[in-house]
């Protein structure tokens, strides 16, 4: 639990932070913890569980496909739209889950690669739902949506700390729970973990659907942030980003990923400002990272901590 | 009835094309146990590389040959120097070839631009060939010869020469193999880099059809994953019937139900892993 400290204190400044800042530092932020959700959800597979997914944006653009589509089209309320971009983000999960939870290691990459891939080809394809390579634009936004009394991006920032502090609290728990360790029992030894007793596939799949759960819920929040949806949020490109944001911040923890994201949502903003060549800048990340910290930022840290 | 043999020919088309990129996405996959997120790359390297040799030669031959063996040169180097330090660890190596198709992708935008464009046809094989009343491009059916006596080859070196040997006994297992005398880093890189090649072939040879655009690389390569998950990672045999299941599947896909074709592929790979997690050739 050294983490503890760590996270208090970031904690503090993202609560007493936001009203003195810009409004442009405070979506950057509040674009951080969306992703930082986003990436934990997938650490729930990759660092936990030893799933290593590559569709996992699916279920993110997904649910926010579904918000956009009802609160456009359908013209649907707003808990109409944020439980059903939920369920169906999750429901989907649950569905590949069926199909993915038996395979393990290189197959269950190129698995959810593939469908990572239909997704996306859907999106991109099914034009009278989904607009396209338009995507679809005009969500309504949030306070409007839900009523709120008070409008503007401080406020946005809020509700978003609040989904986040919950959701990571609940994730918190699950990866501390029995059913946690669990998994991490499958990540180093499935074969002991079957011979104990432990319905291994079971596990994996119900990890696979917390995993797109918490991915749908971060979907919804990201719907409404952006008031935009379009097929590169669900792209190979999105998903491999995502890859690397639990992979730089430390796979097997929750405070790596949110340090990924972190790291990865600010150089994209303001690499971005400056040149066109944020996959090439990406790439290179890429192929440093797995050189300098291939178990990530936040295991290095504590690596060196554990040695001094 | 025509109709249904055009599109049989052309989903044969499909899957010519899909071999030869497959094909090289299975044997990395069956030495090195790489997932190569990168090879897309190497198929859109190609098809620009013959473009810009094409454009100051006019000659496809040479075009051909120099984006070929360019490739080669630059996937011996993506495995000399950086997935040969990750050796037998599979994610990191993923990782690494997610990397380079990310700077692939983004280099080969900056210097030849996003327009589309196609390569020139052979002039001998413009034309079309007629039987009764149905009309075939006869470059269609010479990509498909092509990808026939390709596949003839790999499987002639695989199986009836001393390299093939070598090859089968890295596979099946690497230590055992390099206690046998085989100099197993040298058989990785060779077959990494003569997958790169294959696909840089592959895509000069639909270069006349399918062309070079922006996100060509990301637009294939999940078909070539599907291919090898159908035929089983790492088996020649595999990856040939994986391809004539896809091309076909896809075009008929593509003509019949245009708005979910990537369900219409994405099926068979559901019903096959249910059956057989490993693929139909593949060993587990």
């Amino acid at each position: 639990m050294k983490a503890v400290p760590f996270v208090a204190v970031i904690l503090v400044m993202l609560i007493a932070g936001p009203p003195f800042l810009a409004s442009y530092w405070v979506g950057l932020l509040t674009q951080m913890l969306i992703f930082a959700l986003l990436a934990m959800s997938l650490d729930v597979l990759l660092g936990y569980t030893g799933l290593p997914s590559l569709g996992h944006a699916g279920f993110f653009g997904v649910a926010a496909y579904a918000v956009a589509v009802l609160s456009t089209t359908y013209h649907a309320g707003f808990w109409t739209c944020v439980m059903s971009g939920i369920l169906i983000g999750t429901l989907l999960s649950t569905l590949l889950g069926l199909l993915v939870s038996h395979v393990r290691d290189v197959y269950f990459l190129m698995i959810t690669l593939a469908s990572g891939m239909v997704l996306w080809g859907l999106s991109y394809r099914w034009i009278p739902v989904t607009g396209g390579d338009n995507g679809i634009s005009g969500i309504p936004r949030l306070d409007a949506h839900a009523g709120l009394p008070f409008a503007g991006p401080v406020a946005f920032y809020y509700v978003t700390l609040l989904v986040f502090v919950v959701s990571a609290s609940l994730l918190a728990l699950l990866v501390s729970s029995p059913f946690g360790f669990t998994l991490r029992g499958i990540r180093e030894n499935e074969l002991r973990m079957k011979s104990l007793g432990f319905n291994t596939w079971l596990h994996c799949w119900v990890s696979y659907i917390i995993a797109g759960a918490f991915a749908s819920v971060s979907g919804v929040v990201w719907a409404y942030y952006n008031g935009f949806v379009s097929p590169t949020y669900l792209d190979l490109t999105a998903s491999s980003e995502l890859f690397l944001m639990v992979t730089l911040g430390g796979p097997g923890t929750l405070v790596g990923p949110v340090i990924g994201a972190g790291a990865i949502v600010l150089l994209k903003n303001v690499i971005s400002a400056y040149t066109q060549r944020w996959p090439l800048i990406l790439g290179t990340f890429y192929i440093i990272t797995m050189f300098g910290a291939p178990q990530g930022l936040w295991n290095l840290g504590r690596r060196r901590r554990a040695s001094s | 009835m025509i109709y249904i043999i055009t599109q049989f020919l052309n989903g044969l088309f499909s899957a010519a094309l899909l071999f030869l990129i497959a094909g090289g996405l299975t044997l990395v996959f069956g030495v090195m146990r790489i997932v190569n997120i990168a090879h897309g790359s190497f198929y859109m390297l190609g098809v620009y590389v013959a473009y810009t040799v094409i454009a100051r030669t006019d000659s496809l031959l040479l075009g051909t040959i120099a984006a070929v063996l360019l490739v080669a040169a630059v996937g011996l180097a993506v495995e000399r120097l950086f997935l040969r330090r990750f050796a037998s660890r599979p994610l990191p190596q993923m990782m690494m070839t997610m990397g380079f198709a990310l700077v692939f992708r983004d280099a080969a935008f900056m210097i030849w631009g996003g327009d589309p464009f196609t390569l020139p046809y052979p002039a001998l094989l413009a034309g079309s060939v007629e039987t009764r009343d149905i009309v075939f491009p006869a470059y269609r059916l010479f990509v498909m010869l092509v990808a026939a006596v390709v596949g003839l080859l790999l499987w002639v070196l695989n199986e009836h020469t001393l390299i093939g040997a070598k090859l089968r006994a890295t596979v099946d297992d690497p230590e055992m193999a390099a206690a046998t005398g085989i100099n197993v880093a040298l058989v990785s890189g060779g077959v990494f880099a003569a997958g790169a090649a294959l696909a840089a072939f592959g895509g000069v040879m639909g270069g006349p059809i399918l062309g070079g655009y922006a996100g060509m690389d990301l637009d294939l390569l999940p078909l070539a994953f599907v291919v090898v998950i159908i035929g089983g990672m790492g088996s020649l045999k595999g990856a040939l019937v994986g391809s004539i299941a896809v091309g076909l599947i896809d075009n008929f896909g593509k003509a019949l139900v245009p708005e979910l074709s990537y369900f219409t592929l994405f099926a068979p790979m559901v019903i096959v892993l249910a059956i057989k997690p490993t693929g139909l050739y593949g060993r587990g």
